[in-house]
């Protein structure tokens, strides 16, 4: 009877057990592929991003997930338990939307606590709970006032607070600093990290600002064209991009193919080189000669742009007619000779121009007719 | 000094472009209900029936005290409440339909559906009605397999003609609530736990109840002060309308005494409509 018994329990989610897991998930509108055969693993208590520009279906990914939308196929898992077929509100996800979506003819405190109104949780509690998560995202007074009274950043909090209310076991965030201005963004930023470890809630942000998603993210996985390209920590993505796409897409890059590549790194393939890893030098310069293992290409600066803490150069190589960027801080001062035109020698540890296959995911409308 | 001048040159002209549309409101529109007020506490002369400018509180008293008159009243409350309730009852699924169901050239035919009526002419389409509606006429054909007979002309004909003709003035703005409602409220509301009905009742409904409010006003304020319908349908029915329409030639002040009564119905469904938050939108 025990033994019976046993079989019979569900899965729990456990240390082990991840709380998203995608098996070749694929979405189709009519002819056209969202996503293609998404594999994706998501751990508990991690902060992890989807990354890639508008169109490249992350948040086609992010919306199958909350269950707005149902794939063509494929499998989808949280916490263990299957919930492909289940409708958003049997699904413990909760959405924070670009837009907020918050219900404009309730007040903020109705507002936060509309989960645990819809679960049937007493008046008394109701208040209690929605006062302790307004206290998280610091808007203790707000309680009584109408979303329409809120600035931008505010009903961003609410928001916030009315998907965290009841502890959910994934938080998915579309977007949700995109309305806000660059202070607000970054300060919204540092929030979102601070409430993600204080609440331990798994967050799964979708983003294309590269810079916040490494910023932010324990985890994260490229997209382009419906295709996780890449998945990984911040770094791994930054130093080893897997595709051209994502060298390019995740900070800057000097990308050189085919002819360039043979004229700048010296062998066929597809090269990146980040701008900060270059070095210029004068020519005449005792640092202008390249050091073992150090490769030396000659040109002249065609442009500069001073941004603050670095400076910007755009160097046109003396062979081909091909342009590298080249990034200095301007800690190390600048060179006597930086004008444009003027000649320079730009050097790099042969190991910082890395192989990238330059391979992308066919077009998302293979063969579709115009329908 | 010249600033001043120049002021006064603007303020001189701002009052030349408003005063004709001022006069006509305050001359023509509220000056006519003013003086259908003043003559209503008048009387006639009981041989010649001409007005005679005695000052009199028998109209409003007959008014209020004459049973016929009370009856008359309390069926024309009715009628305006069935047909507001009925256009209520047609309205919301359409206009859902049409917001949030239906795309692409579907939308914008059904659109055209509940607008067309709107252009065509009221005595036309209560005309198209009253041959329906008659003994041999479509509705009793399309009811005589079931074993049923039609209204006939009378009080539920006149409920359900007066229904069809101010539907648009319904459908229109509860179509606009809806269409306005973002699609992320409706996943914001499923995200957080809610089924159907509880997305309905707590976000749909409270979007739309202004809008069906504002829509309410129209037919019901519509179908008091309508006369020719029942005319035309209403067999021997008689509604407030009526009964001052055949008054005015008789006994002018009474007839103006009884044309206050929808008019304090109509001014009292505003106040509660306006308590109810309706009119902010508009």
């Amino acid at each position: 009877m025990a033994e019976a018994a046993r079989t019979d329990v569900r899965p729990v989610a456990t240390e082990v057990t991840p709380a998203v897991r995608l098996t070749a998930v694929s979405k189709y509108f009519g002819a056209v592929r969202a996503v293609d055969s998404a594999e994706l693993t998501i751990r508990q208590g991690e902060f992890f991003s989807l990354l890639g520009p508008s169109g490249s279906g992350k948040t086609t990914l992010l919306r199958l997930i909350a269950g707005f939308e149902r794939p063509t196929s494929g499998r989808i898992e949280l916490a263990g338990r299957e919930v492909t077929a289940l409708p958003p509100s049997r699904r413990d996800v909760h959405t924070v939307f670009q837009d907020y979506a918050l219900f404009p003819h309730m007040s903020v405190e109705q507002n936060v606590a509309y989960a645990l109104t819809v679960a049937g949780v007493g008046k008394a509690e109701r208040r209690a709970r929605a006062r302790e998560a307004l206290r998280t995202v610091r808007l203790d007074d707000l309680g009584p006032r109408r979303p329409a009274q809120l600035s931008g950043g505010q009903r961003q909090r609410v928001a916030l607070a009315r998907a965290l209310i009841d502890g959910p076991g994934l938080l998915l965030l579309d977007e949700p600093l995109g309305a806000l201005d660059l202070q607000l963004r970054q300060e919204m930023q540092r929030e979102l990290q601070r409430i993600q470890r204080a609440t331990g809630v798994t967050f799964l942000l979708v983003t294309h600002d590269q810079e916040e998603a490494l910023t932010l993210s324990d985890r994260l996985a490229v997209l382009d064209r419906g295709r996780i390209v890449q998945t990984g920590p911040p770094l791994e993505i930054y130093d080893r991009p897997a595709t051209a796409f994502v060298a390019g897409f995740v900070g800057t890059t000097n990308l050189l193919r085919d002819q360039a590549a043979v004229r700048v790194v010296g062998a066929p393939g597809t090269y990146s080189i980040r701008p900060e890893r270059i070095r210029i030098a004068d020519p005449e310069g005792p640092d202008g000669v390249p050091g073992p293992g150090e490769r030396c290409v000659p040109g002249r600066i065609a442009e500069i742009a001073y941004a603050g803490a670095h400076t910007r150069f755009v160097i046109r190589l003396d062979a081909g007619d091909d342009r590298l960027t080249a990034l200095r801080l301007n800690s190390a001062g600048l060179p006597e000779a930086a004008r444009p035109g003027a000649a320079v020698h730009l050097l790099w540890d042969a190991a910082d121009a890395l192989p990238v296959p330059d391979r992308r995911p066919p077009n998302v409308r293979p063969g579709a007719s115009d329908a | 000094m010249s600033t001043t001048s120049r002021e006064r040159g603007g303020r001189a002209r701002l009052a030349a472009l408003l005063a004709p549309p001022l006069l006509w409101l305050i001359l023509a529109y509220l000056g006519s209900l003013a003086v259908l007020l003043l003559s209503a506490f008048w009387t006639t002369d009981p041989f010649t029936s001409d007005v005679v400018r005695t000052w009199t509180t028998d109209n409003f008293r007959s008014v209020l005290t004459t049973p016929v008159y009370r009856t008359v009243a309390l069926r024309t409350l009715g009628t305006a409440v069935a047909v507001t309730l009925l256009d209520a009852l047609l309205a919301l699924p359409m206009a859902f339909f049409m917001a949030r169901v239906a795309r692409g050239r579907l939308r914008r035919a059904l659109l055209v559906a509940v607008l067309t009526p709107l252009w065509a002419g009221y005595l036309v389409k209560a005309y198209a009605w009253r041959v329906m509606l008659g003994e041999h006429g479509i509705v009793n054909a399309a009811l005589a397999p079931l074993g049923l007979h039609g209204p006939g002309y009378g009080a539920t004909a006149v409920v359900i003609v007066l229904a069809y003709l101010w539907l648009p003035y319904m459908i229109l703005p509860i179509h606009a609530a809806l269409e306005r409602l973002p699609a992320h409220q409706l996943e914001a509301s499923a995200d957080l736990g809610a089924g159907t009905l509880r997305t309905l009742r707590s976000v749909v409904a409270p979007a739309v109840r202004p809008a069906l409010l504002a829509g309410s006003v129209f037919t019901f304020s519509l179908s008091l002060g309508d006369y020719l319908t029942v005319q035309i349908v209403g067999g021997r029915t008689q509604l407030l309308g009526n009964v001052i329409a055949s008054q005015v030639t008789l006994d002018l002040p009474l007839a103006a005494a009884l044309s206050a009564v929808p008019v304090a119905l109509v001014v009292c469904y505003l106040a509660a409509v306006r308590r109810a938050g309706a009119l902010d939108s508009l």
